[in-house]
């Protein structure tokens, strides 16, 4: 152990509040090599670690800014794709919804003749039968006139 | 486990004259120091190793703390960072975007040494060490520490000024008008008058409110002047900071005109 009182050889100062000696330059020394310190031991270390630490979540932000703005992007490209498939799809069913309903008035145009013309053939033949008739009945009528005729000539 | 570690430490020292001892020990000291001799020079012994102890003590929460850094911080990193955080904003905030990386460090141990030469004046318990002579306490409450880091402020705006702008500096003496030469120059002794006295008073003053008070009813009653001493330490430590970083950065901007 050091004795750190050699206090009989020296004359004892007074003291006081206001004493200043080599306390003054040696504390400045002191501060100067503990700021020197300091700024090896925390103020770099801590500094580095702190500034790639803010570059690090600088270049993550922007990084997923960009990837935002390419999902945004891709969302939009997206979206234009679904509507031109969704007016592409709407004029295949317009067409074909028109051409189903051609279909349909020409089959329903060439029913109605049909059904016309059998009706014609029918009545036509309808007709030429009652005129057959007629004229059977004609000739038999006039068969029996004669008949008729003949008995009461005979009477 | 610090008073463990002290106390051999303080059966260790010699003691000259245990009557003196047993009056000193319960009586209030002021303007007492353990004076060592270097030579022709006196020294404030009684400063040096309560300074070393809690440079010490600052020396190893940073080395335990930056021991294992990583991008997530544990443990004392975050409060490492918290506070070098701290005083890069105080620091950018009064010296500016240009300089304040070059004189960061400097403001930082200024700020870190005053702040645990307060606290640990306030908080460690000195009294179970024994000097002959004088008692241990804050640093920040001997007059040469506080001149000492108050000169220090002065050369550091100097030299922040002059290596910055060379001769231009001492255009800062004549700005805005002339008239303000004799202020200007007026106000460089002022600034490490001011700088020291304010520190050096409200730390002594703290220091010795409590000490009376101890002296007249030791139980309780100190005790809110002690919270309230904490704090007067660390606004202390933050207006010496926040001052020298001012200075500096007054003596390094630019008049864009």
């Amino acid at each position: 152990m050091i004795s750190w009182l050699p206090l009989a050889e020296a004359p004892v100062p007074e003291g006081g509040l206001f004493d200043f000696d080599a306390t003054l330059p040696l504390m400045a020394i002191q501060v100067v090599i503990l700021t020197f310190i300091l700024n090896k031991l925390f103020f770099q270390p801590v500094g580095k670690v702190v500034e790639e630490r803010e570059g690090f979540v600088a270049t993550s932000h922007k990084g997923a800014k960009e990837r935002l703005a390419q999902v945004q992007r891709l969302e939009q490209d997206l979206k234009a794709q679904l509507q031109k498939a969704r007016q592409d799809a709407q004029v295949v069913i317009t067409a074909a919804e028109d051409e189903v309903a051609t279909l349909h008035q020409a089959a329903l145009a060439e029913a109605k003749a049909e059904a016309n013309k059998q009706r014609e053939q029918a009545r036509a033949s309808i007709e030429a039968d009652c005129s057959k008739a007629d004229a059977v009945l004609v000739e038999e009528s006039r068969r029996l006139a004669d008949l008729i005729i003949e008995r009461l000539v005979a009477i | 486990m610090l008073l463990q570690t002290l106390l051999p430490l303080a059966e260790s020292l010699p003691v000259s004259d245990p009557e003196l001892m047993v009056e000193e020990t319960h009586g209030l000291e002021i303007g007492q120091h353990f004076y060592w001799h270097l030579g022709q020079l006196d020294l404030h012994g009684q400063i040096f190793l309560s300074s070393w102890i809690l440079i010490g003590a600052l020396l190893s929460i940073v080395v335990v703390g930056t021991r294992r850094m990583g991008r997530r911080p544990a443990g004392l990193q975050n409060l490492l960072e918290f506070l070098w955080d701290y005083i890069r904003n105080l620091s950018r905030e009064q010296i500016g975007e240009a300089a304040y990386r070059d004189w960061m460090p400097f403001i930082g141990t200024l700020f870190l040494f005053i702040f645990f030469c307060n606290w640990g004046g306030a908080l460690v318990p000195w009294r179970l060490v024994r000097l002959p002579s004088g008692e241990l306490g804050a640093p920040t409450g001997d007059i040469n520490t506080t001149v000492a880091l108050a000169l220090l402020v002065s050369l550091a705006y100097f030299y922040a000024g002059l290596s910055r702008k060379g001769l231009r500096y001492f255009e800062y003496y004549v700005e805005p008008t002339p008239i303000m030469l004799p202020f200007k120059i007026v106000e460089d002794f002022t600034k490490p008058l001011s700088l020291s006295f304010r520190l050096f008073g409200n730390i002594m003053a703290d220091e010795l409110t409590v000490s009376v008070l101890v002296l007249l009813l030791p139980l309780f009653v100190p005790l809110p002047m002690m919270f309230l001493g904490l704090f007067t330490s660390a606004i202390q430590a933050l207006i010496f900071a926040t001052l020298a970083a001012y200075y500096i950065g007054e003596a390094v901007h630019e008049e864009h005109a």
